[in-house]
């Protein structure tokens, strides 16, 4: 069955078009990795997924309902996770809280509920020694983890990835990576946008490469980062193998 | 409408003399304010000690206290003491010190959001601390304090009409003046705000001018 | 006069004085919030109204204000004992001040907490009573603790409209006694003693409540 379905995705800002027409399908448990230069588009493209960043044109659809169009975002917003490079955590509350938030107030789950749901998926990520702490006393790695229960809480259809380990130290990264890998193997559906190839390597089932809002290629890891068939993704690879 | 075209009309000379000592007032009280502020913020900021103590309590006193009391003071308590001052100096002398509470303490915030190591490198050069802190510090601290005084001006201007209340004929006393005279109290008095409004927007837009003129990139 | 009655003026004075601050804050604040909300997510005539609303009275001496409700409503059969008028413009004067503290609590919230909100399906609603919200009137703890010891000097404007307030009483005192010096800077200590207690207390709670990532930013400069 069909989780995700794009068709034919536009936006433009001012004269600038960021996504060309984009498609793509994502089946249920997949594990979709997007890679390609910066400012190509991708985090837009993800941001348009769930209507955060409205899309001029073009049709989305999750498990066969269309998104685009729909009057009330927010409930397919409940469906579909995100995980945001800069964490944004809600700083007011409580790591649990944070959790919590969304089951509570947006499910309408009791607070009894809610909190279970909460402690179960900071174990998830191995932080329910933390919950009692405010996101400013968390590393970023912790803070991403959190990012990632909250999302996890909601019980999505699928996950939307920003870049996750973007803005953390190196020696951070290793533990969110853990988490999704981990994510991965229980059959969530993810679509993770990142500069980690050999993470997409080891987590993806599928890659897409994206450069100046198009999607030039695609495939299965072991094809794509060996031999891909455009020369533009080979550059691009080419210039990143450089770049380790 | 039209009545009150003619009020405005009327009022309108008396107002006029009322505003040039409105003006005067907050022109010298901002005046006078800077260089109260200057030294109390820079005493606030690198004082020793005592001089830290002191202009902290100047600070916390005159900014914990209403102008109207210190006003007050200057003009009906002083006299007990053998220093009788008119009611325009006692005026100007009030705001200045007012207004140098508060404007040291716009120069203290910006002295300190001038980064530290601009002082590190001014004295690693062989700057000697006062040279550091007029020469590299204090322009920066200067440039960055300059939206500050436009709500400063604006404030003065406003706080002003307080100097109706001992008798300085500035605005609001022109306007009661002549209200008293035609029983016109809405009219006169709205046309007073409409002359206090024209004048807060005129300098706003003044200060932002010169905000543009005076910035340098990076500060 | 004796020290004790002279005493008993100033503090009756000085009740006036805390009602009239307190009672013309919260007007303020509760006509504030309105008109930051205008402001920040109203249409295009509601943000304008608002903006002018703001703009006007933040351009107008708190005096002059006075004066055209106490002095100037009356030609429109609107009368006000001096204490209502002085309250009522206390109140729209701050509202607009205050209201301009609450815009900027507003927009200093992250556009990433509004986008992380909206992630997990909150709606309008729900993103600005969970998450803008609490955390603007965390932002604005400290400048409306600086806005209300404001207010509390300017009541000694409502002296111009013969509210018996603390400096009235003063120069009452002062009128039958002929100390000036001594009454006025007793005066002085009270207002002092009010203002500087409040920020101490205002500190302390903060303190106590402070979130990681919300400490006190202290007094706007």
């Amino acid at each position: 069955m069909k989780v995700l379905e794009i068709k034919n995705l536009k936006k433009r800002y001012g004269e600038k078009e960021i996504i060309k027409g984009i498609s793509f399908e994502m089946e249920k448990g997949e594990t979709v990795v997007v890679i390609g230069p910066s400012g190509t588009g991708k985090s837009t493209m993800l941001m348009c997924i769930n209507r955060l960043t409205e899309p001029d044109a073009g049709e989305i659809y999750l498990n066969g309902k269309q998104i685009t169009g729909s009057k009330h975002p927010e409930v397919f917003r409940q469906k579909i996770g995100m995980v945001f490079q800069e964490f944004n955590l809600f700083n007011h509350l409580t790591v649990l809280n944070n959790v919590m938030i969304g089951p509570m107030r947006v499910k309408k789950f009791s607070r009894e509920k809610a909190e279970n749901v909460a402690k179960e998926n900071l174990k998830r990520v191995g932080l329910e020694l933390q919950m009692h702490a405010y996101p400013a006393q968390l590393s970023g790695g912790q803070k991403q983890r959190v990012g990632i229960a909250r999302a996890l809480a909601m019980e999505p259809d699928l996950i939307l990835f920003d870049e996750p380990t973007s803005a953390l130290d190196p020696e951070l990264v290793g533990e969110v990576l853990e988490v999704i890998k981990k994510l991965a193997k229980e059959g969530m559906t993810m679509l993770i946008v990142t500069h980690e190839i050999g993470f997409a390597k080891d987590v993806a089932d599928r890659i897409i490469f994206m450069e100046n809002g198009e999607i030039i290629e695609e495939g299965i890891p072991s094809v794509m980062l060996n031999s891909p068939s455009q020369e533009r993704t080979r550059q691009f690879l080419a210039k990143f193998m450089e770049g380790r | 409408m039209i009545n009150f075209i003619n009020v405005f009309v009327n009022a309108f000379p008396f107002l006029m003399n009322g505003l040039v000592f409105t003006m005067e007032l907050a022109l010298s009280s901002i005046a006078i304010g800077f260089v109260i502020g200057i030294i109390v913020g820079i005493s606030r900021s690198y004082g020793k000690r005592f001089s830290y103590t002191l202009s902290t309590i100047f600070v916390e006193v005159i900014r914990g206290t209403p102008l109207l009391v210190q006003l007050f003071i200057f003009y009906f308590a002083f006299p007990q003491i053998g220093i009788s001052l008119s009611p325009i100096t006692a005026s100007i002398i009030s705001f200045s010190i007012n207004s140098g509470a508060y404007q040291a303490e716009y120069i203290r915030g910006a002295i300190q959001s001038v980064d530290t190591g601009q002082m590190k490198a001014a004295l690693s050069i062989g700057m000697t601390k006062w040279q550091a802190i007029m020469r590299i510090v204090m322009p920066q601290a200067l440039i960055k304090v300059i939206p500050s005084w436009t709500n400063e001006f604006v404030y003065l201007i406003k706080y002003t009409s307080v100097a109706y209340l001992v008798g300085v004929p500035e605005l609001m006393a022109e306007g009661e003046f002549v209200a008293s005279r035609n029983f016109e109290f809405m009219n006169v008095f709205l046309s007073v705000a409409i002359i206090y409004l024209a004048i807060v927007m005129i300098i706003t837009w003044g200060f932002s001018r010169i905000e543009k003129m005076v910035r340098m990139p990076g500060v | 006069m004796d020290f004790l009655s002279t005493l008993k003026v100033l503090l009756d004075g000085t009740i006036v004085t805390v009602e009239l601050t307190v009672t013309s804050f919260i007007i303020a604040f509760s006509m504030a919030i309105v008109v930051s909300l205008a402001q920040v997510y109203g249409n295009t005539p509601l943000k304008v109204i608002a903006t002018i609303y703001e703009r006007i009275l933040r351009s107008i001496p708190l005096l002059v204000v006075m004066f055209i409700l106490f002095f100037g409503l009356p030609s429109f059969g609107i009368r006000f004992d001096p204490f209502t008028a002085a309250i009522l413009s206390l109140g729209l004067c701050s509202s607009a001040y205050q209201s301009q503290i609450f815009r900027g609590a507003i927009l200093s919230v992250p556009k990433g907490q509004i986008l992380a909100a909206q992630s997990i399906g909150m709606n309008g609603r729900q993103t600005f009573f969970h998450i803008t919200l609490p955390q603007a009137l965390r932002f604005a703890v400290a400048p409306l603790t600086n806005e209300f010891t404001i207010v509390l000097k300017d009541t000694s404007f409502a002296y111009a409209l013969g509210v018996t307030e603390l400096l009235r009483e003063g120069t009452y005192i002062v009128s039958t006694t002929y100390e000036p010096l001594l009454i006025y800077l007793f005066c002085a200590a009270i207002y002092f003693t009010v203002t500087f207690s409040t920020n101490t207390v205002v500190k302390r709670v903060e303190k106590k409540f402070a979130l990681p990532g919300f400490e006190f930013r202290g007094e706007r400069a």
